[in-house]
């Protein structure tokens, strides 16, 4: 601080360590970079080309790839009724979460709210599923479905009220929404979690303000709270919809996509081509059209918030 | 403004709190009637899981879990799940934490070109890409790299998938501390490494600590990686044992709930410890902000 006559050195310094600054830099940039770079471009980029180039081939995976069909099993997939059951479910999945698994963690969030005493304890409670294994969670929820009245406590319950078990993951018409229970069990705490932190950022005083005016605690939460949480609903359908493009273990365990493919999801379809059925040229090109799904999702959602929140971090 | 001057303010505020607390409980009864369900079904033999199954087991019977608890197999799930847990925890906090300086804090061409790639991981995630790993895997293995049938091989591709999302979540706790703090090192006479090494990492300890918790529960909940890439049952892993327990005695509903019962047991644990730390990392990487 008092040392004057050292500006001019401190100067010199300065310059003579830019270039070594410089190399530091560059070798920070090339070393810090590789393993993640490497690890990615090994695991994550590569593959996608690779199964472009096997989707064009006709493969149960013995020995090389050698019968060429170009775009067949591209065309073959979308002339094929459970892959379209598949889409179907999906967006059936899809359009269930956005209509009622995010408005009940919304809701919830809202009533968690600020002060109420004891919300930590709520938050704990409900975020606990999320933490639970795929596996451990299909288990528990196949127990609670369980087709005996005598030992699965959902058809105890219809038993008593009304008169007959339910088949609820052996009837083609309600094992979509059994499904979609055991999935907002563990799903919605997630999501709850996501509106609480947008909840903390949106100022007091905003709603003190619209108070004072005279709004009253619906009118409130429709032109105060929901406006300004915007960013966060859309990142949480955002999160929503990719999880429910790729959603497999928990229907995989509990049903594999059955009854008679009532079930079945794009992840599921693609699962029993590539590693049960072994027709991985057929499977490949299915894991493509998942990704070109999940990129498009993706790029109209950045179109249309332009501030693509997850992307870019903080 | 008070809408009915009626019932007095004070009345109103208690049964808005009265009906907040009753939908409160209704969910989390809700959440824990399966693990409850789990544990009474654990806690029971065989035959009395099939005369009455939702009661208390009274008196509680240990066997199930003492047989599980003593078999060896139990215990090596146990510690290959550790092992990928450990592993891949470490890689992803250690290769993200590097990548993420450098996205944060470092100028060069390339840059948002390879932000944009790392991004372009985001959207194909692990459950979309196994079959294609898997094919990588194979060609691998035919260069002569075993990574197939190999803890080593599920720990590089957890810790692949893991990249992008990490590393972004680190990118936005690194850019967030104040770039004063980087010129004050500088005129100290740091280089950047030093910066990094001395500054920020001591500073983004809590971010790192939130991947860590983050990346601990992934791996150690991760199913399908180890289904698709090990054989041996000697390298299984604690879902996978489980998803093979259940194939095998899922008639025995007491027997499967213990299994289960076990090995929920030291997710809800850490969970309890690292609460703040998994909640933090995912709003970080959610929310803007």
């Amino acid at each position: 601080m008092q040392q004057f006559p050292a500006i001019p050195d401190s100067l010199k310094i300065k310059s003579g360590s830019g270039t070594h600054r410089q190399l530091v830099d560059n070798l920070i940039i090339v070393l810090f970079l590789f393993p993640a770079l490497t690890l990615f471009l090994i695991f994550v980029a590569y593959p996608i080309f690779r199964s472009v180039y096997f989707s064009m081939f006709d493969w149960n995976g013995l020995g090389p790839a050698v019968d060429f069909v170009g775009l067949q099993n591209f065309k073959d997939i979308l002339t094929d009724e459970v892959f379209l059951k598949a889409v179907k479910n999906v967006l059936l999945i899809i359009a269930f979460s956005i209509g009622a698994q995010l408005p009940l963690a919304l809701a919830l969030a809202v009533m968690v709210g600020r002060d109420l005493p004891g919300r930590a304890i709520f938050r704990t409670i409900f975020f606990m599923p999320y933490i639970l294994s795929e596996i451990n969670v299909a288990i528990m929820w196949m127990l609670l479905y369980n087709p005996d009245p005598d030992r699965g406590l959902l058809n105890a319950i219809a038993v008593h009220f009304r008169g007959g078990p339910i088949g609820w993951l052996s009837d083609p018409k309600l094992v979509l929404f059994s499904v979609f229970i055991a999935l907002t069990w563990k799903y919605f705490g997630f999501h709850m979690l996501l509106y609480l932190a947008g909840l903390q950022n949106i100022p007091l005083e905003f709603e003190e303000a619209s108070r004072i005016d005279g709004a009253n605690s619906v009118q409130n939460f429709f032109y105060i709270t929901l406006p300004l949480l915007g960013s966060t609903i859309k990142t949480s359908v955002y999160l929503s919809v990719l999880g429910s493009i790729q959603q497999f273990i928990m229907v995989w365990i509990m049903t594999k996509g059955g009854p008679v493919n009532a079930s079945e999801t794009l992840a599921t379809y693609m699962y029993r081509f590539g590693f049960v059925r072994f027709k991985l040229g057929y499977g490949s090109a299915v894991a493509i059209y998942m990704f070109i799904l999940c990129l498009i999702f993706s790029l109209i959602y950045q179109r249309l918030t332009r501030q693509p929140d997850y992307l870019t971090g903080l | 403004m008070p809408k009915s001057p009626l019932i007095p303010r004070r009345a109103r505020k208690f049964l808005q709190r009265f009906i907040q607390y009753l939908i409160f409980f209704i969910v989390a009864a809700i959440i824990f009637t399966p693990l409850v369900i789990l544990v009474f079904g654990s806690l029971k033999t065989t035959g009395e899981m099939y005369s009455h199954p939702y009661t208390i087991p009274s008196p509680p019977h240990w066997e199930n879990l003492r047989g599980i608890l003593s078999t060896l197999t139990f215990w090596r799930l146990m510690r290959n799940s550790v092992i990928l847990m450990v592993a891949t925890t470490g890689g992803v906090v250690f290769i993200c934490g590097l990548a993420a300086f450098v996205f944060a804090r470092l100028e060069f061409r390339a840059k948002g070109w390879l932000i944009n790639l790392f991004t372009l991981g985001l959207m194909f995630p692990i459950n979309v890409a196994i079959l294609p790993v898997y094919f990588v895997l194979r060609q691998l293995n035919e260069m002569g790299i075993h990574l197939i049938d190999s803890l080593v091989g599920v720990i590089l591709v957890q810790i692949a998938f893991n990249i992008s999302g990490n590393t972004m979540i680190l990118r936005g706790f690194f850019t967030a501390i104040p770039v004063e703090l980087q010129d004050a090192s500088y005129i100290d006479g740091c280089n950047n490494f030093d910066f990094f090494w001395r500054i920020m990492l001591p500073l983004a300890k809590p971010a790192l600590a939130a991947v860590a918790a983050l990346t601990m529960i992934v791996s150690w909940n991760d199913l399908l990686v180890p289904l698709v890439v090990l054989n041996s049952e000697r390298l299984w892993t604690l879902p996978l044992g489980t998803m093979q327990f259940q194939g095998q005695y899922g008639q025995d509903l007491a027997l499967v709930s213990a299994f289960v019962a076990l090995s929920s047991i030291p997710t809800i644990i850490f969970y309890i410890f690292a609460e703040r730390q998994i909640v933090s990392g995912l709003t970080a990487g959610a929310i803007k902000g």
